[in-house]
């Protein structure tokens, strides 16, 4: 699915995914996936579930590397390099496309260590002062700080489930990475907090690239610029969010947005 | 022939006659649990009850010497410090801090190797192996102690001008020690796998390395839990008598040695009770005062300890 | 923002030796435990090779009647008793007609342990028929003479403070030329039960004492363990009682092994009277410990087994009982004998609580019941450890091996019993 680049081509990837296979041992969970994440744009992965959706998304930060059975073929292109290259440090790789998950998992920390426990460890603050900078920051731009700015010493579990994702993607943000990957964040809201962090996304998409993996839809449909509908560890299709849900050109496409599949 | 109405069932009253009785016997059987911990408190209180009318309280809790066999000569208890216990007590926690000085960093660290860095098919090899130092008998720990290693420890130690009584309870000391790693081993690996994977993968996901997760992120999570392991294991160390009583010994009789540092409670429980002498002399009575100090203590420890390791569990569930 | 690259990142480097460090800090902890695990194994074993053979010496033994059975009845309980001491002495004085002064003459018969007597004395009792004959009879020899033909002069010692003097030396030597002094398979040491001698000691009074305490305990704690684990586990209502029930078993697992002896000793010696030093009392200090772990073991063999197999039962209309007894139980079995052969290796390896109830007497006699005077492996381990002569050190360290192989063979066996009987649900 190569677009021809033109110079007047503003529209640029930041991420290319090509050719992967994933294997669970014997189990071949996704299929010769090629896929575009275009820059400061939302890239939603829909299908049914089961259908290798995650375990993508979790190839984008090389997360399976932890799993011993979990087998990676093709490429996987960021900033020009393949980050399943020998010489990519996994650590460095991390600091610059993060994560949020499907259940908020705030450290059993303060909110304030939550959220400075990636500044700390990638040495990012040089003095306490621009450590606070960065952890005020990162809360404001997650839409969180308003809410906890006389609290910052409370533990970070102690919050509500939607405070506790955005204190989760505050936390993501307070590396500075470029790209965030995020599993299904809102499945375990309600939806107030799922409106909330769907609002948020549209202004973290000015400064960050996210590729979603979602459930709904209607979220896709509705917070997403590309999508990519995945079925049976197969990339069926992917383009314009408003083509994918309009003009579907697979027959599987058709089936799961009218809800025929899935 | 029976009829086969539900509501009246032939053999009814006597199934439940059976029934209640089997429950009954399970009850019983059940509750022997607590008619032993009952039997160990009473025989430990009555005893020690009778000695203390023969020593005061304050003496025996706080008293500086320790010296059994004065009793024995005259019939008045003799003057004051002779049954003191703190050289006993001083002594068990001598060897037990250099029990769990050893204990607590292998045993955490083989831990954390185990369940973080190690293959499956390592971990299926390696624990069992940790498994089998944990089966040895302490006797042989003692045996091993008093032949090997306290000759090796005098004989280096006094080329330094060490004093010899440390070094026995050195040697008790590293027996003991070895014999806890896998005891705090399996605690701690059993706390840490209870610490939920989505903490490590928040972790991970931020660009942190093992270690960094370990230390930083599991640690503290899962400190209520190794603090648990700990005592438990400082419990198990205080209650141990054969690799002391035998370290301690060394080829000499059992009567005890008169370097206070070397004594522990159980090593003079032993030595007041092997031997022939009536039953209700003061050097037993004065075993059973002993023991139930040192019920209490190890008693105290393991509630603190599995009320924390409760506590943390129900925390993760 | 600061320069970052896949491949590079301030701290990068330092991060990952730190990361190695800490890994190699895990290896290094194992290794150290293992180390010290098979220095143990190694030493002990190296130290205790030795007992698995013994020194004899073979002497021309001429059975006088004239000294064993004046009177010609061949009475076995008199020859088992007759002065074979003498025998030994004439053999020697006749193989070594040369020395003639009183103490030489007793550095001479020192040669030969005064076991050898006894084993004279058992060889007559068998055979009455020996009376007259001369036959050439391997005796033990001494534990100094074991010692130096197993491990030769210590040349640091001084030799004034040497057990075998220079003439006793030259004896063995001649012996030895004869073929007279030989290294034979200790035999005694596997039928023997204790003794002042080391050369004599063995250890099947220990063993079989340690086996009689053993089926007590495993009577006793086996029934009433599994029984109180069904009650716990499939009949109790969370309530007041099971809760204090499973606090004491919990609480009961982490008391001293030794507070077990002293109450072993109040209730069953001191108010129940029951006979001190048997493996009775032994075997029942023993159950109260091992309660707790075949109770625990239990119990998880109980919550192993799915709710749908008592759905099963209780639907076609068996009774709690039946559906517990005929079901479940027989389903759990294999667990609960599992944990119950681990309890029962560690109630093995129990030393403390048997000297309290004084199971540290020295015992000669193997004992045939629960109620006469036992000691147990540990125990014997435990006093062996204790005297200073050389030899008990190596029969020390020999029981040591014993002992553990049993507990080898013990932990194989509920491995092996989990792995064969275990069910895939």
């Amino acid at each position: 699915m190569k677009k021809p680049k033109k110079k007047s081509d503003v529209v640029e990837n930041v991420m290319t995914v090509r050719n992967v296979d994933v294997f669970y041992g014997s189990n071949h969970a996704v299929k010769d996936v090629s896929l575009d994440i275009r820059k400061n744009q939302i890239t939603a992965l829909i299908g049914p579930s089961g259908c290798g959706k995650s375990t993508l998304l979790r190839c984008l930060n090389r997360m399976n590397d932890n799993i011993e059975i979990c087998k990676i073929t093709g490429e996987v292109k960021y900033d020009g390099q393949d980050i399943y290259d020998k010489n990519v440090d996994v650590v460095a790789l991390r600091a610059r496309i993060g994560m949020v998950f499907q259940k908020p998992n705030p450290f059993p920390k303060s909110i304030y260590d939550n959220v400075a426990y990636g500044p700390r460890i990638h040495r990012l603050a040089e003095n306490k002062q621009q450590l606070d900078d960065i952890v005020e920051n990162s809360l404001k731009k997650a839409g969180l700080f308003a809410e906890v700015a006389d609290r910052l010493a409370d533990p970070g579990t102690g919050l509500s489930g939607g405070q506790q994702q955005r204190l989760c993607i505050a936390r993501a943000i307070a590396v500075e990475p470029e790209v965030i990957l995020m599993d299904e964040p809102c499945s375990a809201l309600d939806p107030i907090a799922t409106a909330v962090i769907e609002e948020l996304m549209e202004d973290m998409r000015l400064n960050y690239s996210i590729v979603i993996v979602t459930h709904s839809m209607q979220q896709a449909a509705r917070i997403s610029q590309r999508t990519a509908f995945f079925h049976m560890g197969e990339l069926v299709e992917q383009g314009a969010t408003s083509k994918i849900f309009t003009l579907p050109k697979d027959e599987r496409t058709k089936s799961y947005i009218t809800g025929r599949i899935g | 022939m029976q009829t086969n109405s539900i509501l009246h069932h032939g053999r009814g009253k006597h199934a439940k006659w059976l029934e209640k009785a089997v429950v009954f016997l399970l009850l019983v059987c059940a509750s022997l649990a607590i008619f032993t911990t009952i039997g160990i408190v009473f025989s430990l209180v009555v005893e020690a009850s009778q000695f203390l009318q023969k020593v005061s309280i304050i003496e025996f809790l706080f008293g500086l010497h320790w010296n059994p066999q004065t009793a024995i000569r005259a019939d008045q208890v003799g003057s004051s410090g002779q049954f003191g216990v703190v050289p006993l007590v001083t002594g068990t926690l001598l060897i037990s801090a250099i029990a769990m000085t050893i204990a607590t960093p292998l045993g955490l660290m083989s831990a954390v190797y185990l369940s973080e860095y190690a293959s499956s098919k390592t971990r299926s090899i390696i624990k069992p192996l940790l498994e089998l130092l944990a089966g040895i008998p302490t006797v042989v720990y003692g045996f091993f102690a008093a032949l090997m290693i306290a000759p090796f420890i005098r004989d280096t130690g006094v080329g330094m001008g060490f004093n010899i009584s440390s070094e026995s309870a050195l040697a008790a000391g590293i027996a003991m020690g070895i014999m806890i790693v896998p005891l705090v081993s399996s605690l701690s690996d059993d706390v840490m796998n209870a610490v939920p994977q989505a903490l490590r993968d928040a972790a991970y996901a931020l660009g942190a390395t093992q270690a960094e997760t370990i230390k930083q992120v599991i640690f503290p999570a899962a400190l209520p839990g190794i603090a648990g392991s700990l005592l438990l294991a400082t419990s198990r160390a205080i209650g141990e008598t054969m690799i002391v009583v035998m370290a301690a010994g060394l080829a000499a009789k059992l009567t005890a040695n008169p370097f206070e540092a070397v004594t522990t409670m159980t090593v003079q429980i032993v030595t007041l009770l092997t031997g022939d002498q009536e039953f209700d002399s003061a050097k037993t009575l004065a075993a059973f005062a002993i023991a139930l100090l040192l019920f209490t203590i190890t008693l105290v420890l393991n509630i603190i300890a599995l009320r924390i390791v409760e506590h943390f569990k129900e925390q993760y569930d | 923002m600061t320069e970052r690259s896949l491949t590079d990142m301030a701290g990068l480097a330092a991060r990952h030796r730190a990361e190695k460090r800490f890994r190699w800090y895990g290896i290094i902890a194992i290794t150290i435990s293992l180390g010290f695990l098979a220095v143990m194994v190694v030493s002990i074993g190296s130290r205790g090779i030795g007992a698995f053979s013994q020194t004899r010496i073979a002497l021309s033994i001429h059975f006088d009647e004239a000294i064993v059975d004046p009177l010609g009845k061949r009475n076995t309980a008199e020859l088992s008793r007759s002065n074979t001491n003498a025998l030994i002495r004439a053999s020697l004085n006749e193989l070594f007609g040369q020395v003639q002064l009183p103490s030489e003459r007793r550095a001479l018969y020192a040669l030969v342990s005064i076991g050898g007597a006894y084993e004279l004395q058992a060889a007559l009792e068998k055979r009455p028929n020996l009376v007259g004959q001369t036959k050439t009879m391997w005796l033990t020899a001494s534990d100094d003479v074991d010692i130096f033909v197993k491990k030769g002069i210590n040349p640091a010692l001084d030799p004034a403070l040497r057990r075998l003097k220079p003439n006793q030396i030259s004896w063995l030597e001649s012996l030895q030329q004869q073929g007279q002094l030989q290294r034979k398979f200790n035999t005694s040491f596997f039928t023997n039960g204790d003794s002042r001698e080391p050369e004599m000691a063995g250890f099947l009074g220990a063993l079989v004492g340690s086996a009689l305490s053993l089926l007590v305990c495993f009577a006793i704690s086996f029934p009433i363990g599994v029984l109180s684990a069904v009650y716990l586990q499939e009949y109790a209502k969370k309530g007041r009682l099971s809760r204090i029930i499973e606090v004491n078993i919990n609480n009961l697992a982490a008391v001293p092994s030794i507070v077990f002896g002293l109450l072993g000793l109040f209730i069953f010696i001191n108010i129940l009277h029951l006979p001190r030093s048997t493996p009775l009392v032994g075997g029942l200090v023993l159950a109260l410990m091992t309660l707790p772990t075949i109770i625990i073991a239990s119990r998880a063999a109980l919550r192993a087994v799915p709710p749908s197999i008592r759905e099963a039962a209780i639907g076609l209309g068996a009774s709690k009982t039946q559906t517990t007894f005929h079901h479940v139980v027989p389903l759990a079995m294999p667990g609960m004998l599992t944990g119950t052969i681990i309890g029962m290796a560690q109630a093995l390896g129990e030393t403390a609580p048997l000297l309290m109830i004084g199971m540290v007497a020295f015992v000669v006699d193997i004992p045939t019941g629960i109620l006469e005077t036992a000691t147990s492996l540990p125990v014997q381990i435990f006093l062996w450890a204790d005297s200073p002569e050389r030899a008990f050190v190596e029969r020390t360290a020999a029981a040591i091996m014993v002992l553990l192989s049993f507990l080898v063979v013990m932990n194989l066996a509920a491995v092996l019993l989990r792995r064969r009987l275990e069910r895939r649900w």
